[in-house]
């Protein structure tokens, strides 16, 4: 049974210091979109002052980005209070049938089935065949589950790369007595849309020292299914990667997604009440690092210089739930020939937020504008990525101002790869 | 009156209706601030110029509904709450205007904008507004006028009062005025600007602010002075500001602060010292460098034990760090913290010292120490768990003996935080039943219907400190 984290919430004392760095407070002006006011009314809630029906909607506008965390002077646990509100709502919206069988079918089945599976995933080409395909499209119509607009779907289409799959092999040895052995972490709707990306981040730890390995068993990281509140299908999922993982034995685990990898850090956390599971769980999140982590400790060959000017947009899970804020930009800047300009306020989130920018697609854009202006201030040629939801909203902001044609959107891996004449 | 009749007389003032906040959600979320106490408003409000706030302060009166200034609610003595229901005016989000005036050396502010941003925007022309509550990256300029806020450069540079020449008020009763103006001395009738300063919302809805910018310091020396003994350290206080040097800070740490930021993140503080003081000068590079060797000496005279001064800006950074990191160290074991604001003259320093020594023993309660002592600010910070009842009225008792031991020896109930709710219950011990009354009647003068901000300020009869949420 799921429960509200009441008692972490008694950790606010209201000061009101979070209010600042919260994307959703400044862009809709209210303290009811801010941390300071969900807090309270994940409190509230609790204390049957106010209906879960009351409490979805600000949850729902939570970007989960967890900005709030970071500059929080008393260590509140806002990503633990987040996610126990969701799932309660989740719960509740379940038993009280306010989601109709229909919709309940439709959401298990893009969570458990459709986002885990591979085929499925690598048969759809692009997000809105995905949508498509998947049968999503039908059935979030007839049964009004979700209210996706197509429209809001065609602004993705536009900005979505060309998936090329070629075949990859299983273990990329490395060449000189390796560095570190590694697992790599592909992830799913990354390694559909995004292969080339992680093609690239094998290659580069492969050039760099490393033994790179892909677990075939491998899933889903679970991170949307745990922001939608389904935290069993997670715990699921969090236990098969433990398990394909624990198969060799790896110095780390890597991944180029800071989405993912921020779910990967938190499965200790989020097994931590399942005594058999605890101690292996808090082992894997220990060995679950961004790939900027590993590459910036080793040496890159570096063969020619990138003559851009970049800029560079965190992505929030990498930054304020893995913690890694220097690595990438370290790497970044170590890049030959770059002009590294940094965005102001670069730590507001874009507003991607896993689906976020899908369901809540007019609060999503109102953030992206809000970026979008402080990118403009500094005028680059390049925006650098290190996520793959953060990429594509980029590429959406970069379409709305008809920036196209003068800024490209690339993930950092793509401009390691590029200096170290990786193709 | 019901929520839907009042919104229906408030939409003809409000020019755009998602202004007007009345989901249960958006209430609850109106109904605090950073003390204590939870108080439903009926609607809140999101004014934008003073003729909507005139309105709203004329339909106020005529259906006497209490009105609530609000800012960002970082209050921590309940100014912004909504003990009578009634509108919550959320003034935070108005900001459009900040206007820096390099010539006439004076920004000009709608009321919420950032207190930290009017600092930044000075800076581009080499000014700073000083006021410096440790809020200002949060707290708007409309909340930090109404409390008279001040922070540690309050010693050098005065408080928030000291830089405001000119206001827009919008009154109780719903007249748009001007007090002051654009220079920095005016004496054409009452100083209703410094009255309405401090005023916590109660006299008038602030609009509109007219500051006075202060030039750049060029350069800051910083240091940090051990003490084994509190006492000295006063003295070593003294000495410095009687020897002709006024430091910018003069902050002061006691023992059991040091400890829990020491606890918290191990800095090599000396956890065995009874007091530590961190001392800034600004001013003009060859001067300071000159003073800040004066001052080191004078603290070793005062019996220091280690006094170390900053080379770099680094080291520098690295002793505030410790003064920093006091807020989210002392809770650590228990989240409730009771920030307490009481000030002494400088001189009765270490007595106060030794009283809330006592108080601590007494009531078996974690306090912890620090503050402006420059200025004789301290802040004697309870720290607590608000669910635990028995606990919580012990502390209620001890706070309330603080107040009396800074008043019996010449002090105030609050140095910057200001009345509100919390201490209203011990204004007739400081002003004595006459002060007090001449303050209520200035107040009936300007609210006759008493619909701004209700319920603050003035103690109800019988009213005492409470100290837990409801
Ligand atoms: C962690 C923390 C640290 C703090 N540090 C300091 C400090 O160092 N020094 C210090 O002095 N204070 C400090 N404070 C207290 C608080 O930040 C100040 O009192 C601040 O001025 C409040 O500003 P606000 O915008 O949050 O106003 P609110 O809390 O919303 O309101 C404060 C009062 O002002 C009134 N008000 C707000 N706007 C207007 C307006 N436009 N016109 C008329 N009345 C209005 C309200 O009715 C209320 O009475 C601190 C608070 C916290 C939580
Ligand atoms: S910063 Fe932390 S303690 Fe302060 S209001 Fe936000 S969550 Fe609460
Ligand atoms: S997680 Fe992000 S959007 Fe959500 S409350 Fe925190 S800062 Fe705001």
């Amino acid at each position: 049974m799921a429960e509200l984290a009441y008692e972490a919430t008694f950790d606010c004392v209201q000061c009101g210091y979070c209010l600042p760095a919260c994307p959703t407070y400044l862009t809709m002006g209210k303290e009811t979109h801010s941390p300071r006011g969900r807090i309270n009314l994940v409190k509230m809630a609790a204390e049957g002052k106010i209906t879960y029906d009351e409490l979805e909607g600000p949850i729902n506008l939570c970007l989960g980005c967890r900005a709030c965390e970071v500059v929080c002077p008393t260590n509140v646990q806002y990503g633990k209070i987040l996610d126990s509100a969701k799932e309660v709502i989740q719960q509740y919206k379940k038993e009280t049938k306010k989601i109709t069988k229909r919709a309940k079918l439709f959401q298990e089945f893009v969570f458990d089935r459709a986002i885990p599976n591979r085929k499925v995933l690598s048969t759809a080409a692009s997000g809105l065949a995905l949508y498509q395909k998947t049968g999503l499209q039908t059935v979030a119509r007839k049964t009004k589950a979700i209210n996706i607009l197509p429209e809001n779907l065609r602004t993705f289409e536009k900005v979505l790369p060309k998936v090329e799959r070629k075949k990859r092999e299983n273990h990329y040895p490395a060449k000189l007595k390796p560095k570190f052995r590694i697992g790599f972490f592909t992830g799913c709707i990354m390694d559909t849309m995004f292969y080339d990306i992680n093609t690239k981040s094998i290659r580069l730890l492969q050039e760099a020292g490393c033994d790179v390995t892909i677990i075939k068993e491998q899933t889903c990281c679970g991170a949307l299914q745990n922001h939608s509140g389904e935290t069993e299908i997670t715990k699921r999922l969090a236990k098969e990667n433990i398990q394909a993982f624990e198969k060799e034995d790896f110095d780390y685990v890597v991944n180029s997604i800071g989405g993912c990898g921020a779910q990967l850090v938190e499965y200790d956390k989020l097994l931590a009440d399942e005594p058999e599971w605890a101690d292996r769980a808090k082992r894997f999140a220990e060995k679950n690092v961004d790939i900027s982590v590993i590459l910036s400790q080793l040496e890159l060959p570096y063969e020619k210089e990138v003559n851009r000017v970049v800029t560079y947009q965190p992505s929030c899970h990498l930054s304020n739930v893995q913690k890694r804020v220097n690595e990438p930009l370290e790497l970044l800047k170590s890049i030959p020939g770059i002009t590294y300009v940094e965005l102001p306020d670069k730590n507001m989130c874009c507003g991607s937020a896993g689906i976020y920018n899908i369901v809540n697609y007019d609060a999503s854009m109102e953030i992206l504008d809000e970026k979008m202006k402080h990118v403009e201030k500094v005028n680059p040629d390049t925006i650098v990525t290190s996520n793959p939801g953060c990429h594509l909203q980029m590429k959406v902001g970069v379409e709305r101002e008809g920036l196209a044609e003068k800024i490209s959107v690339v993930h950092l891996v793509e401009l390691l790869a590029e200096a170290s004449g990786i193709e | 009156m019901n929520q839907e009749e009042l919104a229906q007389l408030l939409k003809p003032i409000i020019k755009d209706e998602k202004r007007i906040l009345t989901d249960k959600a958006d209430l609850y979320s109106y109904s605090y601030d950073a003390s204590f106490g939870v108080h439903l408003p009926d609607i809140v409000v999101q004014p934008k110029s003073a003729e909507e706030v005139a309105d709203i302060m004329k339909l106020a009166n005529e259906y006497k509904i209490p009105v609530y200034p609000r800012g960002k609610a970082t209050s921590l003595s309940g100014g912004p709450l909504p003990v009578h229901g009634g509108i919550v005016l959320d003034l935070s989000t108005w900001n459009e205007k900040l206007e820096v005036d390099p010539e006439d050396m004076v920004a000009v502010v709608s009321p919420g904008v950032i207190t930290a941003d009017i600092n930044d925007a000075a800076l581009k022309y080499g000014f700073i507004f000083p006021p410096d509550p440790s809020s200002s990256n949060v707290a708007t300029i409309g909340g930090i006028l109404a409390e008279n806020s001040g922070g540690p450069r309050g010693l050098k540079y005065g408080v928030t009062k000291d830089y405001v020449i000119g206001l827009e008020v919008v009154t109780p009763e719903g007249e748009i005025i001007r007090t002051g103006g654009r220079t920095v001395k005016n004496v054409t009738g009452y100083d209703l600007t410094k009255l309405i300063v401090g005023s916590e919302g109660t006299l008038g809805i602030i609009t509109e602010a007219t500051l006075r910018l202060f030039p750049k310091p060029q350069a800051t020396e910083t240091m940090m002075a051990v003490f084994d003994n509190i006492v000295d350290s006063g003295k070593a206080i003294t000495k410095i500001l009687s020897s002709g040097i006024l430091p910018s800070k003069l902050e002061i740490m006691d023992q059991s602060t040091i400890q829990a930021v020491e606890a918290y993140e191990p800095l090599g503080l000396p956890v065995d010292a009874e007091a530590m003081l961190l001392i800034e000068l600004d001013g003009h590079p060859a001067a300071i460098k000159e003073e800040i060797t004066r001052v080191e000496a004078v603290c070793e005279d005062t019996g220091a034990r280690e006094v170390q001064v900053a080379q770099t800006k680094e080291e520098a950074a690295e002793l505030w760090r410790a003064r920093k990191l006091v807020s989210p160290a002392i809770v650590r074991e228990k989240p409730t913290k009771i920030s307490e604001d009481a000030t002494v003259p400088r001189s009765k320093i270490p007595e106060m010292f030794q009283r809330l020594k006592e108080i601590r023993e007494k009531y078996k309660i974690d306090l912890v120490v620090f503050g402006h002592a420059g200025d004789g600010n301290l802040h004697p910070n309870i720290i607590a768990d608000k669910r635990d009842k028995e606990e919580m009225r012990r502390v209620e008792q001890a706070v309330e003996e603080i107040f009396k031991a800074a008043i019996e020896l010449g002090g105030t109930l609050s140095g910057e935080h200001g009345i509100g709710t919390l201490k209203a219950p011990f204004m007739e011990m400081e002003l004595g039943a006459a002060g007090l009354d001449m303050m209520k009647r200035i107040k009936e003068s300007w609210d006759p219907n008493n619909i701004l901000n209700p319920g603050k300020i003035f103690p109800k009869p019988g009213q005492r400190l409470v100290l837990t949420d409801g």
